[in-house]
C-alpha cells in the first residue's frame, strides 16, 4: 500500500499530538487544574489515528469516555478541548460537557460519551441519516472491548447490518474494562468472532500499528461508502495508564505492562518512518517540540479564557 | 368538519407531516405490518418501507438510532409502542437525549417518540403506566398528553415540527374515542392548556383519560349545584401554569386528577406550583386524586380500584366546597 509521505508524517504528528495532549492533561489534572475526572488514551494513539486518517471532514465519528484521541484524530482543536476540560466558556461545549462529552458537529464529532456502548445505536442512526439523505458519508463508531458485552452492541449492530448502514465499528480492545481483565468476564478472546452473528466481516488487527489500522479501517470505510454495510474491526491495543487519572493501575501485571511498553505505537512508528526514509530523527524531534509548544499554548488559552457566567446553566436546554 | 378517532387523528398528523417534510420518517416495531388499526395505518403504502421502517425488537437501537438520525439532519418519529417499554431504552431517554445541553447548544434533536399510555384494559404492571412524573423529571424532553382527537392531531403536528425531543403519549382508553375536527390544516402550540369546561367553584386539572372522567363528574356536580372548571394542560412539559393559576384565582379551589401513583407525580408538581404561586387565592386545601403508590394490578376489579375514579373526584370536590 503506497501512502503519500505527507500523509504518513501527518499520522505521526497526530499520534504525537494525542500523546502530548494526554500527558499534559495528566499533569494539569494532578495539579488540580482540571475538575471532574479524565480517562486518558495514552498507548492507544495508533487506533484513532489510523482509523480517522480514512475519513473526510463531513464523515462522522462517535466516541467514548476515553475520547480525547478520537477527537484530535478527527480534527478537534487542542486549544478548545483543553478549555472545555478547564470548564471554560471558550471550550467546545462552553463548559457544559467536560472531558466525557466533547463534541463538534461542524467536523462530524457526535460527542464523546459517558455511557459505555451508547455510541453504537447513535452511530447507526447517523449512518441511517446519511443513507436516507443519499450522501456517501460514513460513520466510525469507536468503543472499547467492554462495550461489546452490552446489550446495545447486539441491537445496534443487528440493525446496522440488516439495513447495510455505512458504519465501521472500531473496537479498541485494550484488555481491561476498568480494573477487570475482560477475558475474566467473557467466553471468547477474539472479539471479531461476534461478526459472524450479524453476517458482516470482522477483522482483528494490531491496534498499535497505525498502518495496519489504517489499512483495515480503510477497507471497511470503502465497503461502507459503497453501500455494502458495516464491518467490525478489532484493534488490539493497551491502556498505558489506569482506568481514569487517580487509578494507578496496580492490578495490571508488571510483565504485561513491560511487554506492551515495548510495543508503544509512537516510537514504533517513528522508527519505521525513519527506516523508510520518510522522516529524520531531527524532524521527529521538531514535531515533538512543536506539539509541546502547541500544548503550552492550549493550556495558556484555557487558563486565560473566561469562566462561563453561572446564569448560562439555564441556557441550551431546548432549541 | 369530520368525525374521527384519536388514532385516526394521529395517522392524519403523521401523514400530513411526512408529506410536508421529506426528512420526517418513522421507525419502530411492526410499524408497517401490525399497524392496521394503529397510528401508522396505511402509511407504508403511501411512503414506502424506507420512510416507514420496520425494526427488530430493539428499543435501544430504535431510540438511539432516532437520536443519531435527528442530530444529523433527519426528523424521526420513533415508535416505542407502550410507554412502559421506555425502560428498555432508559439510557437513551435519560442520558443520550441530553446531547444538546451537554454539547453547549451545538446540536439539534428534532425527534418525536410516540407511545401509548395508561390503564383500563387489564394490561397489568408492564403495559399500563403513564410515567408522567418520570418523563417530567427528564430535562430537555417535552411531554404531550392529549385527550381528544382535535388535540392529538394539532399537538402531534407541532411535536413533529419541534426541534427538540418530544414524548407524545396517547391513552389506551382514549384511542378509539371520536369527535369532530376541522377539514382544513391546523396545529396546536405546545405549552398551551385548554379549558375543557368553564366553571366557577372549583378548578379541576385533569390529564389524558382523566379529562373525560372530570367532564362526566362535572355534569353530576352541576346537578348538585357545584360548578367545576376542567383544565386540560395538554402538555406537561412545557406546562401552562398561568392558565391553571388564573383559574385558581377565580375559583379559590384546586383538585388535580391524574392517573399515576401519587408520589413523584405530575399532580404533585402542579399542586406545588399553585401552593407557591397562588397560595393567597386558595380557600381550601389542594386535593390530589391519583392512583395508590403501587404497581398497576391486573384483575379488572383491582385495576378499577387503582385508577382514579369519577366518584373519588366528586367526593373530593364536595369536601372542599
Amino acid at each position: 500500500m503506497a501512502i503519500e509521505k505527507e500523509k504518513l508524517i501527518e499520522m505521526y504528528r497526530t499520534m504525537v499530538r494525542i500523546r502530548t495532549f494526554e500527558e499534559r492533561v495528566a499533569k494539569e489534572f494532578a495539579e488540580g487544574n482540571i475538575p471532574g475526572f479524565v480517562h486518558l488514551y495514552v498507548g492507544e494513539e495508533a487506533t484513532a489515528t489510523g482509523a480517522c486518517a480514512n475519513l473526510r471532514p463531513d464523515d462522522y465519528i462517535t466516541s467514548t469516555h476515553r475520547g480525547h484521541g478520537h477527537l484530535i484524530a478527527k480534527g478537534g482543536k487542542t486549544k478548545r478541548m483543553m478549555a472545555e476540560l478547564y470548564g471554560k466558556k471558550t471550550g467546545y461545549n462552553k463548559g457544559k460537557g467536560g472531558s466525557m462529552h466533547i463534541a463538534d458537529m461542524d467536523i462530524g464529532i457526535i460527542g464523546a460519551n459517558g455511557i459505555v456502548g451508547a455510541g453504537i445505536p447513535v452511530a447507526g442512526g447517523a449512518a441511517l441519516s446519511a443513507q436516507m439523505r443519499e450522501t456517501d458519508q460514513v460513520v466510525i463508531c469507536f468503543f472499547g472491548d467492554g462495550a461489546t458485552d452490552t446489550s446495545r452492541f447486539h441491537e445496534g449492530v443487528n440493525m446496522a447490518s440488516h439495513w447495510k448502514l455505512p458504519v465501521v465499528y472500531a473496537i479498541e480492545n485494550n484488555l481491561w474494562a476498568m480494573s477487570t481483565r475482560t477475558s475474566a468476564v467473557r467466553n471468547i478472546t477474539r472479539l471479531t468472532d461476534r461478526a459472524a452473528a450479524y453476517g458482516i466481516p470482522g477483522v482483528t488487527v494490531d491496534g498499535n500499528d497505525v498502518l495496519a489500522v489504517y489499512e483495515a479501517v480503510g477497507k471497511a470505510v470503502a465497503r461502507a461508502r459503497r453501500g455494502e454495510g458495516p464491518t467490525l474491526v478489532e484493534c488490539q491495543t493497551y491502556r498505558h495508564r489506569g482506568h481514569s487519572e487517580g487509578d494507578p493501575g496496580t492490578y495490571k501485571p508488571k510483565k504485561e505492562v513491560e511487554e506492551w511498553m515495548k510495543r508503544d505505537p509512537i516510537p514504533r512508528f517513528e522508527k519505521k518512518l525513519i527506516e523508510m526514509g520518510v522522516l529524520t530523527e531531527k524532524e521527529a524531534s521538531e514535531i515533538n517540540q512543536a506539539m509541546l509548544k502547541e500544548l503550552d499554548e492550549a493550556v495558556k488559552f484555557a487558563e486565560e479564557s473566561p469562566l462561563p457566567d453561572p446564569e448560562e446553566t439555564l441556557e441550551d436546554v431546548f432549541a | 368538519m369530520k368525525k374521527i378517532s384519536v388514532r385516526q387523528a394521529q395517522v392524519e398528523a403523521i401523514d400530513e407531516e411526512m408529506k410536508r417534510d421529506s426528512s420526517v420518517f418513522v421507525l419502530g416495531e411492526s410499524v408497517s405490518t401490525f399497524a392496521a388499526t394503529g397510528i401508522f395505518a396505511g402509511l407504508v403504502d403511501k411512503y414506502g418501507p424506507k420512510r416507514v421502517r420496520n425494526t427488530a425488537i430493539s428499543e435501544t437501537a430504535i431510540l438511539g438510532g432516532a437520536i443519531g438520525a435527528a442530530v444529523t439532519g433527519m426528523r424521526p418519529i420513533a415508535s416505542l409502542m407502550s410507554c412502559d417499554f421506555m425502560g428498555v431504552c432508559g439510557d437513551e431517554l435519560i442520558n443520550q437525549l441530553q446531547m444538546r445541553y451537554m454539547f453547549g447548544g451545538k446540536a439539534k434533536l428534532p425527534l418525536t417518540i410516540v407511545a401509548s399510555s395508561g390503564a383500563g384494559v387489564s394490561g397489568a404492571a408492564q403495559h399500563s403506566k403513564t410515567l408522567y412524573g418520570w418523563f417530567m423529571s427528564i430535562k430537555g424532553l417535552k411531554l404531550v398528553v392529549p385527550s381528544t382527537p382535535y388535540d392529538a392531531k394539532g399537538l402531534l403536528k407541532s411535536a413533529i415540527r419541534e426541534d427538540n425531543p418530544v414524548v407524545m403519549l396517547a391513552h389506551k382508553m382514549v384511542g378509539r374515542l371520536t369527535s369532530e375536527i376541522p377539514d382544513e390544516e391546523y396545529t396546536i402550540p405546545l405549552g398551551k392548556a385548554d379549558i375543557k369546561r368553564e366553571g366557577s367553584d372549583v378548578t379541576v386539572v385533569a390529564i389524558e383519560f382523566m379529562v373525560h372522567r372530570a367532564l362526566a363528574a362535572a355534569d353530576k356536580l352541576q346537578q348538585k349545584g357545584i360548578s367545576i372548571e376542567v383544565i386540560d394542560p395538554r402538555t406537561l412539559v412545557p406546562l401552562d401554569k398561568q392558565t391553571i393559576i388564573n383559574s385558581v384565582k377565580k375559583t379559590g379551589r384546586l383538585v388535580i386528577i391524574s392517573e399515576e401513583p401519587m408520589t413523584g407525580s405530575a399532580a404533585g408538581e402542579i399542586s406545588a406550583i399553585v401552593a407557591e404561586e397562588a397560595f393567597d387565592f386558595l380557600d381550601a386545601p389542594i386535593k390530589r386524586i391519583c392512583a395508590p403508590d403501587t404497581p398497576v394490578p391486573f384483575s379488572p376489579v383491582l385495576e378499577k380500584f387503582w385508577m382514579p375514579s369519577e366518584e373519588r373526584l366528586i367526593k373530593a370536590v364536595t369536601e372542599i366546597t
